[in-house]
């Protein structure tokens, strides 16, 4: 059996507002509403709303043999609740056609399975419960670590939550001279799957499709076919992983990719021998064929798929110890505010900001960040956390007051 | 007086003194003309001034050819001008580059408007002001003495100078290796020293900076007095702004320049923080430094307690005062430092570097060397935890900041006006 599995990660970060030191202590929101909400109105218009309707078509067209995956953050599922239940319909309609499987995740899309086995638990837990809620009960199989973040560790921690699988990114680096068309299995524990990104062609869909400089431009879906075919028979899976927002917003609706994607299941079901599968469904049909070592974390981010977009610099590594020295306060804590924005501040995207890579470039990360300079970021961060670090004081005397 | 801003229009230091000098001028009964490049119609009118940007000159006077001709090579396409922050630097930059061709366009029209700030063709208006400067002093004749704040009206004090032949005084508010340590901007030092030498005498606002002039400016001792700068109001401020925070609070507020040592503040943070945790500091201000400071506090390890708050105006800097339980002016060269004097203003003990001219005057303080982290910290550790000598800090402020008035000022200005004009005639 050859087949393509889709996977789209829908994530929206809850954005800080700008928060001064006179707010601390004062002003316990930290949310920015506005932008919030406007970016997810604008990216619901140009994204969600029109590849959802564009999905739900191709599944009943095809009748059941185009099939994707989402796994979606519990801050974007809390951001479309609040600010788009539009979109969510769209979504629920197609979880419902049973062609779509939905993937587990931490709930803030947070860097947690870098730090804490237990807050881990904590954070997918509430995940899953957020999915049952909104899914009819939907209860996931496989689980996607923020950004496709892996290690032989990690994979060890997701096994022992009860989890089939997992996917992460086909680098370079820890496949050598294999390939990521197979399964493979974690190298602690065996029982659990690991699906790799096949990230040449993921990215010419993802990141080269609208770019007129590439040699391969335009990529047709006859380009696209041909390309799949030239895949060496014995290779089974080829997985396109991606963010979500690659359609309409990453890559405009100008570029055609709407097209692409409208034409790609019938080029490939009547042209080659592969089929469309959701994860789940490769796992129960593929034979892993050995173990995958990952001792270092990996990540789909950048040239070099590492952790170095979210940590590694000295504001970024400041900021992350800072947050997680407030672990066992959270813990012993039932505020539900206070709990919600310890899953908001966790998100990865705060600590993107800070990073300062690409200073000198002016390149991606300063088109996803709100904030002037990754110095901007981190101040404003460091001033909501020390809020909230005196929030979590309050109610600990609170309580030990009433004990 | 020529000056170069006045309140409410001011972005330094400067404008300040000059209020508070001319504040203290009308007190003594004298009649002071002040001069500054542009009026925006809100000043107080306290005294006659003159809008710079009104005058009309009279281009067939050969004089003024013959000053415009030793002005001009101020117009060197210059990127060097000081008090520029990164921002603004690209803008005038930009600037620079495309726009440099309208320079002589206008220069003998009869008005000139001018900016009166410190961007973009600084230069350029320096020299017009000296014209305008030479102008004025011919129109007018009601004065005896002319007297020039800093060097950007020290090329209009001399055109005056010249034109009437009447004493010129330079004020020396800040000098160029102030500014820029050791990295001189030789344009800018030029027309400093040049007014100098032409002045019949000069005024430093410290011992500090009067040694500066001599030894760097070769400025003869006995040509220069120290005219110590004052507070406008010495009443303690009572604000009623509470902080929202447990922790004790310490703050650095001014530029984040290398003048005014902010790394030593940092490190010396992280030495009380050793100590005591419960402390919050706070680095109040934007500069070249700032990334720096802020890459430095993230590698000790104590952003979580060490803040930044950007550039404050208004209300939010007499609040920052407020709530602060220390103040630290760790200035590595500051020719006077007004701030520490509005931190006692709010009942906040101050630690200043020895390296300042306020320390010259103010005696309930902490002195230290700006490099000398040790004892920073530990003076700052002492403030937070003994009381009594905090205490003692804010019953003594309120008395010392009496002395500290511009009538004072001006009187000792006024006799040393009276010196020069005795020795004129």
């Amino acid at each position: 059996m050859r087949t393509i599995c889709f996977y789209f990660q829908v994530h929206q970060p809850f954005r800080l507002k700008p928060y001064r030191f006179f707010d601390i202590g004062e002003d316990h929101h930290y949310w920015d509403d506005f932008s919030n909400k406007s970016i997810m109105r604008k990216v619901a218009q140009k994204c969600y709303l029109p590849m959802n309707a564009l999905l739900l078509e191709l599944i009943y067209k095809y009748n059941g043999a185009f099939k994707v995956s989402f796994s979606m953050s519990g801050v974007f599922l809390d951001q479309m609740q609040a600010y788009a239940p539009d979109v969510l319909e769209s979504f629920q309609k197609l979880v419902a056609t049973g062609n779509v499987e939905l993937l587990d995740e931490t709930y803030g899309h947070s860097l947690v399975t870098l730090k804490s086995k237990e807050a881990f638990k904590t954070t997918v837990t509430k995940h899953t419960k957020k999915i049952q809620e909104l899914f009819n009960g939907y209860t996931p199989k496989i689980f996607r670590n923020t950004e496709l973040i892996y290690s032989d560790e990690i994979g060890a921690m997701i096994a022992d939550m009860g989890y089939e699988a997992t996917l992460t990114e086909g680098a370079k680096h820890i496949l050598g001279w294999k390939s990521p068309n197979y399964m493979y299995v974690n190298s602690i524990n065996p029982n659990l799957k690991v699906l790799l990104k096949n990230f040449q062609l993921s990215d010419d869909i993802a990141f080269r499709f609208g770019n007129k400089t590439w040699a391969d431009y335009p990529l047709t879906t006859d380009k696209f076919v041909k390309w799949i075919s030239a895949v060496p028979a014995e290779e089974e899976v080829i997985n396109l992983f991606m963010d979500y927002e690659t359609f309409g917003e990453h890559q405009w609706a100008e570029t055609g990719i709407f097209e692409f994607m409208r034409y790609l299941p019938e080029a490939v079901l009547s042209q080659t021998n592969f089929k469309f599968s959701t994860p789940s469904e490769v796992v129960a049909n593929a034979k892993a064929v050995g173990k995958i070592h990952v001792p270092i974390p990996i990540s789909w981010a950048d040239e070099e798929r590492d952790l170095t977009a979210w940590l590694g610099n000295d504001l970024q590594d400041e900021a992350f110890e800072k947050l997680y020295e407030m672990e066992s306060l959270v813990k012993n804590c039932d505020d539900p505010e206070i709990n919600r924005d310890w899953n908001y501040l966790q998100t990865s995207d705060h600590f993107y900001y800070m990073c300062t890579k690409f200073f000198s470039d002016g390149d991606i990360h300063s088109y996803f960040s709100p904030y002037n300079s990754p110095y901007d970021a981190f101040i404003n961060y460091m001033n909501v956390l020390s809020d909230f670090k005196l929030r979590l004081k309050q109610q600990a005397k609170q309580k030990e007051a009433k004990a | 007086m020529f000056g170069w801003e006045f309140p409410p229009h001011i972005s330094g230091g400067l404008g300040t003194a000059c209020y508070g000098l001319v504040k203290g001028m009308v007190h003594h009964n004298q009649e002071v003309i002040f001069v500054v490049p542009k009026l925006w119609g809100d000043e107080e009118p306290m005294v006659d001034f003159v809008n710079a940007s009104d005058i009309t000159i009279d281009y067939k006077e050969r004089k003024f050819k013959s000053i415009w001709k030793n002005l001009t090579y101020l117009e060197v396409s210059s990127f060097l001008v000081p008090y520029l922050g990164p921002e603004q630097y690209q803008k005038f930059t930009d600037y620079a580059i495309h726009d440099r061709t309208d320079v002589d366009e206008s220069i003998f029209s009869s008005k000139y408007e001018f900016s009166g700030k410190y961007g973009k063709n600084l230069m350029e208006e320096v020299s017009r002001y000296a014209i305008t400067g030479a102008q004025i002093a011919r129109d007018r004749s009601d004065f005896d003495i002319i007297h020039a704040h800093d060097w950007l009206s020290f090329p209009a004090g001399i055109a005056a100078k010249e034109i009437s032949g009447k004493p010129l005084v330079a004020h020396v508010h800040a000098t160029e290796y102030d500014r820029s340590g050791e990295s001189v901007n030789q344009p800018v030092y030029d027309i400093e020293r040049a007014g100098m030498h032409a002045a019949d005498h000069i005024c430093a606002v410290s011992q500090l900076t009067k040694n500066t002039i001599i030894r760097k400016y070769g400025v003869p001792a006995h040509k220069v007095s120290v005219l110590h700068n004052a507070v406008l109001d010495a009443t303690i401020i009572k604000s009623t702004y509470n902080k929202m925070v447990p922790e004790k609070i310490v703050t650095f507020l001014g530029r984040i320049t290398f003048q005014k040592g902010p790394e030593y503040f940092v490190e010396a943070a992280k030495k009380v923080l050793n100590r005591d945790p419960n402390v919050r500091f706070v680095m109040a201000g934007s500069g070249d430094l700032l990334n720096r400071m802020i890459d430095r506090v993230a590698e000790l390890r104590m952003a979580d307690k060490f803040h930044f708050t950007g550039f404050l105006k208004g209300d939010d800097v007499d609040h920052m005062y407020a709530i602060s339980d220390v103040y630290v002016m760790p200035s590595v060269s500051e020719p006077f430092g007004i701030s520490p004097l509005e931190a006692v203003r709010h009942n906040t003990p101050v630690i200043i570097s020895k390296q300042s001219g306020v320390a010259e005057v103010l005696d309930n303080a902490i002195k230290v060397d700006f490099w000398d982290i040790d004892a920073m910290a530990d003076a700052t550790f002492a403030l937070l935890h003994y009381e009594g000598i905090s205490r003692m800090f804010k019953e003594l402020g309120t008395e010392e900041l009496k002395k500290l008035k511009w009538e004072h000022v001006a009187a000792k200005l006024v006799t040393i006006y009276e010196k020069i004009l005795a020795t004129k005639s």
